[in-house]
């Protein structure tokens, strides 16, 4: 279908596809396999200008916005979602900086990224901050020179390979969430270390850390805005971040259609190819249903996003919640036309299906989302 | 280090249909790409140009489409790119084409090197360079895989032949074709599309060049296209039939009757 993208956009979404299919593709099982980060498609990502998209002009980036950055990341998602999620944590990380940092900030830190000389990474989660992404414990006292920090970030992407990292973290105890805020901290800071690596499901292209802070001195200058407002900027950052986990799921959906398509297309059972089985054409025919839905929600979502609207929570949370229920199911789908050889790893369906599960978990589960939207429904019915 | 790459813009497959009538390429409905080993061409101008300084030019002679080949060397990083585009020039031969093509290098005027693709795919030829060279007057190296040094007036490159490999000296202004394995060539970057998206294409024709429609295109080649034709099929497989041990006895038998063993 024909979004009318803008032809700045069009070149994106082709030069995207290109770089998937021609550096990704060929890699994409081993990458899944050995559980590596893809440095070598970073550089690539880079050398295409892919992290200037979401960056603004004057700090050397594009200056596109929220669709802009979903072409990006379901063209890398249809071939691979766990490069795709490399790529989108990078705007994750430095989203609170563009729309909170002061001018030296994003002076310092926003060219690097725009040029893909260093990635970003934002960090909220803790063992005890999950779907309560206010009950986290990490801290960050003031000091003579700056914030200590100290506690763990649990589940980080891009960490330990990032350098630039948004942390949220008290500097007031007492007042619980509205003491918490947005901090930036460089890798090789003193007091900053990474823990654990997560051996995960999916997404094994990506790199989930621990981020462990033991006493470490940031400078007062490196914090976002203004105390206590680091878990407001969080659920801001979050609204308009989830069109783009929509957009990894949407490219996950058209993976796996098109995957599924194809070996249905070629292969041959009771004389004649399984394409031609009404059950079978049933299947694929919900899967593009779905596809194309996922995708025009999305798209809507992101376009409301960059309108500059303020009412975001609600669409942005179900681009993400509609995409990504359909690519659980359209992976699962995919898995089953393709029969046995679906499940084999020698096919890439049992992959799209392990890398759709994390997308109805990560940036809100898709529980506490449809909480936000009912809330949001029970706001509106109180006013009337 | 002013650079002058030569390419063409082919149709982007190997199975290509020929008009029986006409005896030419049928090129409708088939996307048409830069001739790949020209590629090769555009991205080792471009690493010397970030190396050395300098500035590439990227010619083509073709019809006004292959303004798109153009426009897709300047996502890659040529400065300047030149299409020479006649009615005249039509239906040239080799010759034809070295001559056009050497007539507007020496309009472009002062220049380094000139690179391009050992072959195209289409034509598959290999003449366009070395006849450019015998027009220009210029030292030609064919199959280049790598430039070990450049300077002012000096070259030295690394060819492939068919032994291995050959190291060659020579002075500046020269021609060379390379081969596919002197580099990878990069994709473009976004930044390089949509500069290239507005980048203009200088376009020239019999009168900018300054030639006359004799010396060039159909008329100005030396060779005529007579018939072009797939060659017939003839199987000559044989199918050597009975108990394995009396086909392996047979299939001895023959390979000793063709003194292959």
């Amino acid at each position: 279908m024909d979004y009318f993208l803008t032809e700045e956009q069009k070149t994106i979404r082709e030069l995207a596809r290109r770089i998937a299919e021609e550096k990704v593709l060929p890699v994409r099982a081993e990458l899944d396999e050995k559980e590596e980060f893809p440095w070598e498609i970073v550089k690539e990502l880079a050398a295409a200008d892919m992290f200037r998209v979401f960056i603004p002009e004057e700090y050397d980036g594009l200056g596109g916005g929220c669709l802009d950055l979903c072409l990006v990341t379901e063209e890398l998602s249809r071939v691979c979602c766990g490069v795709a999620t490399t790529y989108a944590v990078n705007a994750l990380g430095c989203l609170t900086l563009i729309e909170y940092g002061t001018e030296e900030q994003k002076k310092k830190y926003l060219p690097d990224i725009a040029s893909g000389k260093r990635l970003a990474a934002f960090a909220i989660t803790e063992p005890t901050a999950g779907s309560d992404s206010s009950n986290i414990k990490t801290t960050a006292d003031k000091v003579d020179g700056g914030y200590l920090l100290n506690g763990t970030k649990q589940f980080i992407t891009n960490g330990g390979e990032a350098e630039i990292y948004t942390i949220i973290a008290l500097t007031d105890k007492t007042r619980g969430a509205r003491g918490a805020s947005a901090i930036i901290v460089e890798k090789g800071t003193e007091g900053f270390t990474f823990g654990k690596k997560e051996k995960k499901m999916g997404i094994r292209a990506s790199i989930t850390s621990e981020l462990v802070f033991h006493n470490c001195l940031v400078p007062e200058e490196n914090l976002i805005g203004k105390p206590g407002l680091g878990f407001i900027q969080a659920m801001r950052l979050f609204d308009k971040s989830r069109p783009g986990i929509g957009a990894e799921a949407v490219g996950l959906c058209q993976g796996a259609l098109e995957a599924a398509t194809d070996y249905a297309a070629q292969r041959i059972q009771f004389d004649h190819p399984i394409i031609t089985e009404p059950v079978v054409q049933q299947m694929l025919a919900d899967m593009s249903i779905n596809t194309e839905a996922a995708r025009a929600l999305v798209y809507a979502a992101a376009r409301y996003v960059d309108s500059g609207a303020k009412d975001v929570t609600e669409y942005s949370a179900a681009a993400k919640v509609f995409a990504s229920d359909a690519a659980m199911k359209i992976t699962v789908d995919a898995v089953q036309v393709c029969g046995g050889s679906g499940y084999m790893r020698d096919y890439p369906v049992e992959k799209m299906m392990r890398d759709a599960k994390i997308l109805q978990i990560y940036e809100g589960t898709n529980q506490i989302l449809r909480n936000a939207i009912a809330m949001n429904l029970r706001k509106r019915k109180a006013r009337t | 280090m002013n650079i002058v790459v030569c390419i063409k813009q082919v149709p982007g497959t190997t199975e290509v249909k020929i008009d029986p009538e006409t005896n030419t390429l049928i090129r409708q409905g088939i996307e048409n790409i830069i001739n790949p080993f020209d590629t090769y061409a555009i991205e080792e101008a471009v690493r010397l140009k970030e190396k050395h300084g300098g500035k590439v030019t990227v010619l083509t002679m073709g019809p006004p489409q292959a303004d798109a080949a153009l426009k897709e060397a300047v996502s890659v990083g040529a400065d300047e790119v030149i299409l020479l585009s006649d009615r005249a020039f039509a239906g040239a031969d080799t010759w034809a084409t070295a001559n056009t093509l050497a007539k507007a290098i020496q309009k472009i005027g002062a220049f380094d090197l000139i690179i391009t693709g050992r072959q195209t795919i289409d034509g598959d030829t290999g003449q366009v360079g070395p006849e450019m060279s015998e027009m220009l007057n210029i030292p030609f190296i064919a199959y280049v895989s790598q430039i070990e040094e450049i300077k002012e007036g000096y070259l030295r490159v690394s060819r492939m032949i068919e032994e291995g490999h050959e190291v060659l000296e020579t002075t500046l202004p020269a021609i060379i074709t390379v081969a596919k394995e002197i580099n990878i060539p990069r994709l473009p970057s976004l930044r390089g599309m949509m500069k290239s998206k507005s980048a203009a294409v200088t376009t020239w024709s019999i009168k900018e060049l300054g030639v006359n429609d004799k010396e060039v295109g159909l008329a100005g080649s030396s060779t005529q296209v007579v018939k072009i034709f797939f060659p017939q099929r003839v199987s000559q497989a044989e199918v050597l039939t009975g108990e394995p041990a009396e086909q392996v006895e047979k299939l001895i038998g023959k390979l000793k009757e063709a003194k292959l063993i």
